[in-house]
């Protein structure tokens, strides 16, 4: 009863372009192969101060993108600001890694950068990465720079 | 004072009317939906609208994604070069494609080409009691003309949206790469590092999905609602493109501080 017309040609050719659009947004213009879809395990970092950092922010290992932020909170029980990073499950990293979080040139957006450190024990998901280097704050610098150019001054 | 009073009425008149309207709309895209089986059984109807409404969009879809590309390569350009970042002009042309104008302007110029199209043929249908034709011989016009005409602007709208964005950023590819000459491997490799699949392309893609719903809807109401006089049907199509146009900005604006805030 059902029988091929030319119109089934022309739209045919319309979902194709229009998937092939698609397609090439999600391969050529977007990272598709990032970190999307891979699995991923989750660890906290307790941080005196995170700057301008946000979520879905880079998590960098040497450079290489390793994972993203998660969740950004603040525990009133330790009174500093824990953020939960989630990691691709490809890599491990020792229980004694630094995060530290890391400016990305001089004005760049801020990042989680991760140093491995010396353990055999690996972090699993749900632990703490307890030695953490909070962001930097200019002000903080500028104040310590010229404490320490008042501290010198007499010597002078 | 009479003339005071009039005008208090219109205005009354008016806002009961748009309410009546709405809560018409509102049963008229239950009865749309619940008779939407008949258009998946008989897919070629719906293949015909997917043909009307998608295919015969193609063109200027296409065209006009290629200019706002072009548009948005030379002034992305002039504004980044003056800060030393011309190779980034490959992000912002594709996060204000894929997150806003792609969407937008794709839903703009659908309702305005396809839309339009599918009030006109409804609301003709109407005048010349096609649609009461179809009644008395058992034959629902909901199921048998509104509804596909509704499934095939909703589908194709997306696919439409996708195809506007691919255009804008080959565009914006051509204008600063190969006529301005800005790095080939900056330009692809700093839009690939900041446009995320799941945040940006498929926003986007829900986005447009909202707009061509929303845009077929409109666009079968006013048909199918409209005075069975020649200028209801013009009155009708006019409505289809100014509703359609305020609907799609204010849902854009709703569906944008949902999802891209923070």
């Amino acid at each position: 009863m059902m029988s091929r017309t030319a119109l089934d040609l022309w739209v045919g050719l319309f979902v194709a372009i229009g998937f092939a659009a698609l397609v090439f947004l999600a391969m050529k213009v977007g990272n598709f192969s990032g970190l999307d879809g891979a699995e991923t395990y989750r660890v906290e970092a307790p941080f005196d101060n995170i700057g301008g950092l946000k979520v879905r922010a880079p998590v960098k290992s040497s450079g290489v993108l390793v994972g993203r932020v998660a969740v950004i909170r603040f525990d009133p029980a330790i009174y500093r600001a824990v953020v939960e990073l989630e990691i691709d499950k490809r890599y491990a990293f020792p229980a004694d890694t630094t995060a530290s979080i890391l400016t990305s040139g001089l004005l760049g957006e801020q990042y989680v950068g991760l140093e491995a450190g010396a353990d055999t024990a690996m972090l699993k998901g749900g632990d703490r990465v307890l030695i953490t280097q909070s962001a930097v704050v200019l002000e903080k610098l500028i104040g310590q720079f010229m404490f320490d150019r008042a501290a010198d001054a007499p010597a002078q | 004072m009479s003339a005071i009073a009039s005008a208090l009425r219109r205005i009354g008149a008016l806002t009961i009317d748009g309410i009546w309207r709405l809560g018409f709309a509102t049963r008229f895209l239950f009865a749309v939906l619940l008779n939407s089986g008949q258009s998946l059984r008989r897919i070629h109807l719906t293949i015909r609208e997917l043909y009307f409404s998608g295919v015969l969009s193609l063109l200027i879809i296409m065209v006009s994604g290629l200019f706002v590309g072009l548009v948005l390569g030379l002034q992305g350009y002039d504004i980044l070069q003056r800060y030393g970042s011309a190779d980034a002009v490959g992000v912002m042309v594709a996060l204000s494609l894929l997150r806003e104008l792609g969407p937008v302007i794709a839903a703009l110029l659908f309702a305005s080409r396809a839309g339009s199209a599918i009030t006109a043929e409804i609301g003709l249908m109407k005048t010349t009691e096609q649609l009461k034709a179809m009644d008395m011989m058992a034959v629902n016009p909901i199921a048998r003309v509104v509804a596909p005409r509704f499934w095939g602007g909703v589908l194709s709208m997306p696919l439409l949206a996708a195809l506007f964005s691919a255009m804008g950023v080959f565009g914006g590819w051509v204008i600063t790469v190969v006529v301005i000459g800005v790095d080939d491997g900056a330009f692809w490799s700093q839009m690939q590092a900041a446009v995320e699949f799941r945040y940006d392309v498929v926003n986007g893609v829900i986005k447009s999905a909202v707009f061509g719903t929303v845009v077929s809807l409109i666009a079968v109401f006013e048909g199918y609602d409209c005075q069975p006089t020649a200028e209801g049907v013009s009155r009708a199509i006019t409505r289809t493109v100014v509703t359609s146009a305020l609907a799609i900005l204010a849902l854009d604006f709703v569906l944008t501080s949902f999802m891209f805030r923070g």
